[in-house]
């Protein structure tokens, strides 16, 4: 009985010394942003030290204006991503379902994926000048190719026998996407979602930067533009927060949503990944 | 032969379809932000097949190439020591995850700061943006390399470079590539923000001078003339990939036939 305990002990200790490792890492990274600037080796001008910039996010949290920037970048991401997601799942077990549809459109699906949604930022302009549609319009762009293909490959991954029983059986065609195709097609979708809330936050900022919709990307440039350095800097390292939260996020999700599904079940069983 | 006819003719079909009904539709377009397709196209013809264009479209190539080359070796050069070695992955991975994270175009406004408004600073943005797709996959793959036969090579005392070149670089290369291939769109997207932010040629400055002016035909060109570079990039990388990676997707083809 003693075996499992060391075990589980061993493990934990490990793991407070991946943590320990880890934050060492990041304390290592602030301690060069601080040196670095003091040194001279860049112009404080141009990098401030860490702790001038830490100063600066405190003081532009204290402000409304932050929270507002930070909100409203969070809701083009929202809004932009939701979108994405039920569109490309709709669209997507529309088109894999039907061995017809999907060899029509999957030459049209490669030649429109590789677009650059930013080629768009001049349509949106004019269209919606700095409105927030603009942003959606970049947003979904990129991120609705990201959930589609995946779920074009989930529907295809479905296996034909279980269709055909699912068939024999009666099952009607709400009955099929809900008991076999939903269940294959989930662990791609969930993937796809991953990437493309990565996207999705790109293109909101990649919006706020060159087009000046409200947001944090917008704050980036009006305070560079401005020169308060310094605010820049902790805008940046905002934005860098936020894609933390979004990947941290995604991830917690797909496994949240996935719990039942045997690559999770035996990645938690301590099995190998 | 009539059968790579007809794959050939359901690949065509539905473009054919689109682009027809994107023609006709807009014959008699009067909306001033949807010109007729035919005036799009010739005014595609008339403004990128014209040497002015190439003042346009070489920088941005060329901005692209490099910065996306250097990333490449620079993440891979960076992601074998990192993902080979337990301590230094633990120590360095939470600051690759928050360097990830930072969204790319965020740079732009940071690096004129450094640099100014030059060709370095479009090339280092792509650099910046594109090197933590390809680091960070090349440490996964690096670490899934295959434990067996690691040690076949350590016990068969293969010098450093050979067990590099043979067993690292080639274990590691599919997904090197998965990382490649996002880092690909990121750099795209990069090059024409930082064109559209602060440039003094380039595709993204000659897109927001026709929107600013309302040159609404030469706009949508420039949108065809981008989507049309995204789409050769990818068939490019595609073919660069099938070429390197070809035992790989043949090994995979194998083991799913067995």
């Amino acid at each position: 009985m003693s075996a499992p305990t060391t075990d589980v002990q061993a493990r934990t200790s490990a793991r407070t010394i991946v943590w320990l490792q880890g934050l060492a890492g990041l304390a290592g990274f602030a301690a060069l942003l601080e040196i670095v600037p003091r040194s001279g080796l860049v112009s404080p001008l141009y990098l401030p030290p860490f702790s001038t910039i830490v100063v600066a996010v405190y003081k532009e949290m204290m402000s409304a204006e932050f929270w507002t920037a930070l909100s409203d970048t969070l809701e083009a991401w929202a809004i932009g991503l939701a979108i994405s997601v039920i569109a490309g799942v709709v669209i997507g077990i529309a088109i894999g379902s039907s061995h017809l549809l999907r060899t029509l459109t999957h030459s049209t699906i490669e030649f429109l994926r590789p677009i650059p949604s930013v080629a768009l930022i001049p349509l949106a302009v004019l269209l919606f000048g700095s409105q927030i549609q603009s942003t959606l319009i970049l947003v979904v762009y990129a991120s609705f190719w990201q959930v589609l293909i995946q779920v074009l490959y989930g529907v295809q991954d479905v296996d034909p026998v279980a269709r055909e029983t699912a068939r024999s059986y009666g099952l009607g065609t709400w009955a099929q996407i809900r008991y076999v195709i939903w269940p294959t097609t989930l662990p791609y979708l969930m993937t796809g979602v991953r990437l493309a809330a990565a996207v999705a936050l790109i293109l909101a900022i990649t919006s706020e930067v060159a087009i000046d919709t409200q947001g944090l990307g917008k704050e980036i440039a009006d305070t560079e533009a401005g020169g308060a350095v310094a605010a820049m800097y902790a805008y940046v390292i905002v934005a860098g927060i936020i894609g933390v939260v979004v990947n941290l996020g995604a991830r917690a999700l797909e496994r949240h949503v996935l719990a039942w599904h045997p690559s999770m079940r035996l990645d938690g069983a301590g099995a190998r990944a | 032969m009539p059968a790579l006819a007809r794959r050939i003719a359901v690949m065509l079909a539905l473009p054919v379809a689109l682009i027809a009904t994107w023609w006709f539709a807009s014959t008699d377009s009067q909306n001033f932000y949807f010109p007729p397709l035919r005036t799009i196209v010739e005014t595609f013809s008339k403004l990128w097949f014209s040497p002015q264009a190439t003042q346009n479209v070489v920088p941005s190539l060329v901005r692209f190439s490099v910065g996306y080359i250097a990333a490449a070796l620079l993440g891979i050069a960076i992601g074998i020591p990192v993902g080979a070695s337990r301590n230094l992955r633990n120590v360095l991975e939470p600051v690759l995850e928050f360097l990830r994270a930072v969204p790319p175009p965020v740079l732009v406004p940071v690096l004129i700061l450094f640099t100014g408004l030059g060709n370095e600073m479009k090339a280092l943005v792509i650099v910046f943006g594109c090197v933590w797709p390809v680091l960070l996959n090349t440490v996964a793959g690096v670490r899934a390399l295959d434990e067996v036969l690691a040690e076949v090579v350590r016990s068969y005392r293969i010098g450093p470079f050979a067990r590099f070149w043979h067993f690292i670089l080639p274990g590691a290369s599919p997904q090197i590539f998965t990382g490649l291939r996002q880092s690909l769109s990121i750099g795209l997207i990069l090059m024409v923000v930082s064109e559209m932010y602060a440039a003094k040629d380039g595709i993204g400055f000659a897109l927001v001078q026709y929107q600013r002016s309302f040159a609404i035909p030469e706009m949508w060109s420039g949108i065809i003339v981008l989507g049309i570079i995204g789409i050769v990039l990818s068939l490019i990388f595609r073919a660069f990939e099938a070429w390197i990676l070809g035992w790989y997707h043949g090994l995979r083809q194998s083991q799913r036939a067995s």
